[in-house]
């Protein structure tokens, strides 16, 4: 059905507005990380890239940044092998308790995540595990996997299941059509997944809140920093935080194109 | 084949529902066991006696679940109706605008929600962004904007965008543009459309939005600290107090019961009603 014009247009600058209000906030912590003044005010009317300086030569920032990189590697890895499975159990293949099973794992997304954190607390606590960046690393997990799970399951719903069994008709093992069929017709699945769980635990902080114990990861720093009182270096760790996912991102997008126009250069 | 099927399927199953049982389903039967507890104890080798809960309802902790419920619920009537337009943009009118749109919103995902809530305290406070550049350019100024209920509410709006955004749109595209053509030929105005076509056969996203929004919204803490300062102390932040500076287990996990029940109960509602094949497209 047509859509009018107007509506068209109308709905289109809508749509830019809502970017522009989305991101608003981070050219806010932009212009103030590289403010030169101690105490923050707008207009900023010396620029000045010192804080960057002073946060990449601070230890502590340093290691905030392993901490979180650790913990993001880790909960990737175990998230996207346990979504790997749980999704060709989610979308792929037919057994009795699926339907239920697709509901369990869906479950854990809706909690609020500042509770999950604090009764895996408690749950550590009561088994005898001290709280330190590992059992952020399950706090992480038991939100992010369901969601690799989901969006490779996306992607195992959209392909067909006679691949895998002409491959077995041929002669293919059980784990000979895992690896030979499945994993690949699942890979942009299991990368983008890949990439949804070390930026969302990168990231995260309600999870990271009381499950770190001594230990801390660069979110949770920041958050102190800011209900305890301004410092300078608040805005330009987070925008150092929000310069690493973006180069990370970059990264993920320009090794596929670079991998096929080395491909389409080879045949041609 | 079938046999195997089955098998794979029951197999592949359980890591995750090994991982989710030990550090989902045994750590909500630990804070459930320990809201029975008595108060200010560390361990659940007491007797329960349920005192926590007797102390939730009569310090007045009620208000502040009321407060969370309220804005919550606020939230996501405004966060449906700014979506909507936008959802129904993606799904139906704009072509490479909806990739663009997807990857913009996305991408705000992956910054960490307190930067980018400082973000706004920085864009809204007194000499911030909006003020400080109003001031230096109109002579005017934006005052208080800060520290109060509407701006908490305008916090949860911006955080859980993409859960109310992306579900109604899924859902959007679900409706069938021959029953909305159908209609408009059979004499439907615009209103009768949106009213009788396109919200009826969109349910299944608005119904995932609005849980997504409703229940993480109610149990949000970030927001109401940042934005709010001491507007407002909402459930999640009683919930922090009585573990951290309180020191009293029983009585944050009686806290924590409340917002779980109310999470749990519509979410397994809601979820038990939805056929997730059908929303994400199974073949055959």
């Amino acid at each position: 059905m047509k859509t009018g014009r107007f509506l068209t247009a109308a709905l289109y600058l809508y749509g830019i507005a809502i970017l522009v209000a989305l991101y608003l906030p981070l050219l806010s912590v932009g212009f103030a990380s590289i403010s030169k003044s101690r105490y923050l005010s707008f207009p900023v009317r010396r620029y000045a890239f010192e804080w960057y300086g002073e946060a990449l030569s601070s230890g502590t920032v340093a290691d905030l940044v392993v901490t979180s990189l650790i913990t993001a590697a880790l909960v990737t890895l175990v998230s996207v092998v346990v979504g790997f499975f749980g999704a060709l159990a989610f979308a792929r293949y037919s057994w009795r308790y699926r339907k239920l099973f697709q509901k369990f794992v869906l479950l854990p997304i809706f909690f609020p995540q500042t509770v999950l954190g604090l009764a895996l607390l408690m749950w550590f606590n009561a088994i005898g595990i001290v709280p330190s960046w590992k059992t952020a690393v399950v706090a992480h997990l038991v939100w992010i996997t369901p969601i690799t799970t989901l969006i490779i399951a996306i992607r195992a719903y959209s392909f067909d299941p006679a691949l895998e069994e002409a491959a077995r008709d041929m002669g293919c093992t059980t784990l000979q059509t895992l690896k030979e069929v499945t994993l690949p017709l699942l890979a942009p699945g299991i990368v983008s997944a890949g990439l949804f769980a070390f930026l969302l635990s990168w990231g995260n902080f309600p999870l990271s809140l009381f499950t770190t114990g001594a230990d801390s990861t660069l979110p949770e720093w920041l958050y102190a920093k800011m209900v305890s009182g301004y410092s300078p270096l608040v805005p330009t760790v987070g925008m150092l935080s929000v310069f690493a996912s973006a180069l990370l991102l970059l990264i993920a997008i320009a090794i596929p194109f670079l991998i096929n126009r080395a491909r389409s250069t080879e045949s041609a | 084949m079938d046999a195997l099927q089955r098998r794979l399927g029951t197999l592949y199953a359980v890591p995750a529902v090994a991982l989710l049982v030990l550090s989902f389903v045994a750590p909500l039967l630990v804070v459930a066991a320990f809201s029975t507890m008595p108060q200010g104890v560390f361990s659940l080798l007491h007797l329960p006696d349920f005192s926590a809960y007797g102390t939730l309802v009569t310090q007045g902790y009620w208000q502040s679940l009321l407060w969370s419920l309220f804005m919550a619920f606020a939230a996501t009537v405004i966060l449906f109706v700014i979506s909507w337009p936008l959802a129904f943009g993606m799904a139906k009118v704009f072509k490479r605008f909806t990739l663009v749109l997807t990857i913009g919103v996305v991408l705000t995902l992956f910054v960490s929600e307190n930067i980018r809530l400082f973000g706004w305290v920085l864009t809204l406070m007194k000499g911030g962004l909006i003020d400080g550049y109003l001031g230096a350019w109109f002579g005017g100024g934006l005052e208080g904007a800060l520290y109060n209920v509407p701006v908490i509410i305008f916090g949860l709006v911006y955080v859980y965008f993409p859960f109310m955004l992306f579900p109604l749109a899924q859902g959007i595209a679900m409706v069938p543009d021959d029953a909305r053509q159908a209609a408009r030929d059979l004499g439907a105005s615009r209103w009768q459309i949106l009213t009788e076509i396109d919200l009826p056969l969109s349910a299944p996203g608005i119904v995932v939005g609005s849980l997504f929004t409703f229940v993480l919204a109610t149990g949000a803490l970030a927001e109401a600290k940042l934005l709010g300062g001491s507007a407002v102390i909402v459930m999640a932040a009683e919930v922090e107090t009585a573990f951290t500076y309180g020191q009293d287990w029983p009585l944050g996990s009686a806290l924590s019961m409340t917002l779980i029940a109310i999470v749990a109960v519509l979410a397994i509602f809601t979820i038990a009603r939805i056929d997730l094949d059908s929303i994400m497209g199974r073949r055959g």
